[in-house]
């Protein structure tokens, strides 16, 4: 009866509305983990101590869950004890005491959806009120019944016909759902879209490439600018005080090829800060102009408050694929410090607005360009910490060349428009590291060498701790403070993802998927 | 110390046989006959669409590298036209807008960047296989399931290694060492050093095969040392041991290598 009674309480909690104010104070519910990045400012930080760097060797696998597609990217949510996941074109609830599903959801890839220089993947769900979100390979925004998996409304966000596609999770902010989209190699325009997450209808869409008449535009020629690129495709962070999103956007297109898009290409490789009620354009900052590498600046940005010459600043960071770090005022997109995390040799350094100065002959070329970093750049879309107690953002970083080419590519809709591409240094010339980096300035503080550039994103604890994965399946541990390494695990499966910290029945747990499995740990 | 021999089953890839590109072949009156490959047409297509995953010389990036005569997903040259027409779904993409023509051209050139075409070689293969016994290759190399594994498989080499590449790597073999071919050298940390291939390694632990065949797996913090030895190999050279005319007999007879039917 005892057990009965628990478990109707437990499940009564779990099925609890999640409103905006309850992400907005992700803190106050630490067991929880409310949005892509726990909290709004993209930190990828658990507030959780109960696993230690005094007990952290003593981690175990409390049950594994199998997807039905291999490579999982997904960051899961998790809601009063109940794990909510993602998979191309699919989703499900799962019990967080058993690993075992309470619903599942699905939608078929329709059979002439074609993926565009990505896999078949999904980074993960949104929640607000009673809804889950989940942006699907094949344009849609759905909105879940967070009960029962069935669908309360859908909107067609993209024409996948064109190149277009969703990999990301979405965002949900006050009343609304803020989705981004893949395709940067198809040639498609990019853009950003919010939603009303009780409807499904459109609120705003801003377009990362300037239209005629728009300002911004005249960093494009001719009609370049229709298949400029700039996709969106990676979930950004919201200051609920200022009001703003923060979003990434991608490469311009062709990828490789300049000489057919001459100017800096706006707003491609830029945050863009937006109005989260109408989506104008507040400020932007373009950290690769004109790109001609694949560098997107599609990242998390971190949102943080620290003083900066004598006075508090509100700040926002990004590691970026160009091997940069930067450090931005996020009202008004100033630039305020920068300065390379990984071996660049396309640049000579940043100017006092942050603009490169780049290196002579750093263009791809017929006969090919030897670069570093390579095209996935010194890190790529997976997510970086913010730890607040040490200071630090941590950051999975690849330390890899490649010799980077130029072709002509016509524009077919629909397809492949790279303009070029790249050959990558051998396995032995590569290698990858978490690396520690003073906030404020990007000053290294310490590096954990990796065997090779990881695909993992970074989860740090209030238990010290940071943790991430690699290529080779090692789920691990390391201090925060030093980056010794504490403790490790063999998955058995490339890890490509964002790992997650939240409690259940009241104990920490630590989750990330390796492959097609989901993992859970607790002591 | 954790230092243990291990019994590994190792889980081969069972590569189906290579066939030429386009073997000959009657078409009957009713078919026309196919247009021939159009190489250079295929090499533009290939560095537009596969090379983002393959690289542009069909090395290897994030896909898996081309340049190797079996080809894991396709056993045959319509498997892998049927490969690239329909993608490996969820990693790769399919072709849908390529004309059945360029789907042929495109797998006529993937075959080409793996396939070594058979040489005219001076030599004799027959006296090239007693060369081959004679001289100790079996003591280090599998060929035709015969000899130890700890070298590499030599049962296809003829078929992946032109008469140039393996006449280099009998005479120099430190200048043509395999991609993925590590010799490595550990000291545990109580001072047993131990020299062997690396088989696997990851951050935190690396295997290793000695010459005699043993497994060895090591934590890496257990190791005092660790070198990778890049650039050696334990394969003597034959330049100085055998005549020029037994070197070109066993050239003669491991270009005739072609693999398992």
């Amino acid at each position: 009866m005892k057990l009965l009674t628990l478990f109707l309480l437990t499940a009564s909690a779990a099925f609890a509305q999640v409103p905006f104010e309850r992400i907005v104070n992700a803190d106050k519910e630490p067991g929880n983990w409310l949005t892509y990045s726990r909290d709004f400012q993209g930190h990828r930080f658990s507030p959780l101590a109960e696993i230690t760097t005094q007990n952290v060797s003593q981690l175990k696998v409390k049950w594994a869950f199998q997807f039905p597609d291999e490579r999982t990217e997904v960051s899961p949510i998790v809601i009063d004890g109940i794990l909510y996941v993602t998979g191309p074109n699919s989703a499900a609830a799962i019990d967080g005491r058993s690993g075992r599903s309470l619903w599942t959801w699905k939608r078929p890839i329709p059979s002439d959806y074609h993926s565009i220089g990505f896999g078949h993947t999904n980074r993960g769900p949104a929640v607000l009120d009673d809804k889950l979100f989940v942006a699907t390979l094949d344009g849609y925004l759905f909105a879940l019944d967070l009960k029962s998996g069935i669908e309360r409304w859908s909107a067609k966000v993209l024409d996948y016909k064109l190149g277009y596609s969703m990999t990301m999770a979405p965002l949900a902010i006050d009343g609304k759902v803020v989705v981004g989209v893949s395709g940067g190699e198809a040639g498609i325009r990019g853009f950003i879209d919010a939603y009303d997450a009780k409807t499904g209808q459109q609120a705003w869409r801003f377009w990362t490439i300037p239209g005629p008449g728009e300002p911004g535009h005249e960093t494009w020629s001719g009609d370049d600018w229709k298949t400029g690129g700039g996709a969106t495709w990676v979930t950004g962070a919201y200051d609920p005080e200022l009001k703003l999103v923060y979003w990434g956007v991608g490469n311009p297109g062709p990828d490789w090829n300049g000489d057919v898009r001459p100017g800096d290409n706006l707003y491609t490789c830029s945050l863009v800060a937006l109005d989260a009620a109408t989506g104008k354009l507040r400020w932007y900052f373009q950290f690769s102009p004109h790109d001609t590498h694949d560098w997107d600046a599609t990242h998390v940005p971190m949102l943080f408050d620290t003083p900066v010459t004598g006075a508090m600043r509100k700040l926002v960071a990004i590691a970026n694929r160009n091997a940069f770090y930067y450090v931005l005022d996020r009202a008004t997109g100033e630039f305020l410090a920068g300065k390379p995390y990984a071996k660049q040799t396309w640049a000579t350094g940043l100017d006092s607005k942050g603009r490169p100065i780049r290196a002579p002959n750093s263009d791809p070329s017929k006969e090919g360009t030897l670069i570093w970093p390579n095209l996935n750049g010194a890190t790529v879309w997976f997510s970086p910490s913010y730890d607040p107690q040490t200071g630090f953002v941590y950051v999975a970083t690849r330390e890899i060349g490649a010799r980077y080419f130029k072709r002509d590519t016509p524009y077919k809709a629909g397809t492949f428009f790279p303009g070029g591409g790249e050959d990558e240094l051998s396995p032995d010339d590569a290698w990858g590291a978490i690396k520690a980096l003073q906030a404020e300035t990007g000053e290294l503080r310490w590096e954990f060498k990796l065997l090779s550039p990881p695909w993992a994103g970074v989860l740090s604890t209030a238990g010290g701790l940071v943790f991430s994965g690699s290529d080779e399946g090692n789920f691990y541990a390391l201090d925060a403070k030093t980056g010794k390494p504490l403790w490790d695990f063999q998955t058995g499966g490339a890890i490509g993802d964002n790992p997650v910290s939240f409690t259940i029945d009241g104990h920490q747990c630590i989750a990330v998927a390796a492959d097609r499995v989901l993992y859970v740990f607790g002591l | 110390m954790r230092v243990f021999s291990l019994t590994i089953l190792l889980l081969v890839l069972c590569f189906a046989p290579a066939h030429s590109a386009f073997p000959a072949q009657s078409p009957s009156p009713q078919t026309p006959a196919p247009s021939p490959p159009d190489l250079a047409a295929a090499k533009i297509i290939f560095e537009g669409h596969c090379a983002l995953c393959h690289g542009m010389d069909g090395g290897g990036d994030r896909g898996p590298s081309l340049r190797r005569p079996k080809l894991a997903h396709a056993s045959d040259d319509e498997a892998l036209k049927s490969v690239i027409e329909q993608g490996i779904p969820p990693q790769m993409p399919d072709a849908w807008y390529l004309s059945k023509e360029e789907i042929a051209s495109v797998a006529a050139y993937v075959r080409s960047l793996g396939n070594v075409p058979p040489e005219t070689l001076p030599g004799d293969p027959v006296r090239g296989k007693a060369v081959y016994a004679r001289s100790g290759c079996s003591a280090c190399h599998i060929l035709a399931g015969e000899g130890a594994g700890f070298g590499p498989d030599l049962t296809d080499v003829g078929a992946r290694r032109g008469s140039a590449r393996l006449r280099e790597t009998l005479q120099n073999p430190a200048k043509t060492i395999p991609e993925n071919f590590l010799l490595v050298e550990a000291v545990t940390n109580f001072g047993q050093a131990l020299r062997g291939i690396r088989l696997n390694e990851d951050t935190f632990s690396i295997q290793l095969k000695d010459q005699q065949g043993r497994f060895h797996s090591f934590r890496k913090t257990d190791l005092r040392d660790l070198k990778k030895l890049r650039g050696e190999t334990p394969m003597p050279s034959y330049a100085s041991a055998l005549s020029s005319a037994e070197l070109e007999d066993l050239i003669n007879f491991l270009a005739a290598q072609r693999g398992n039917p």
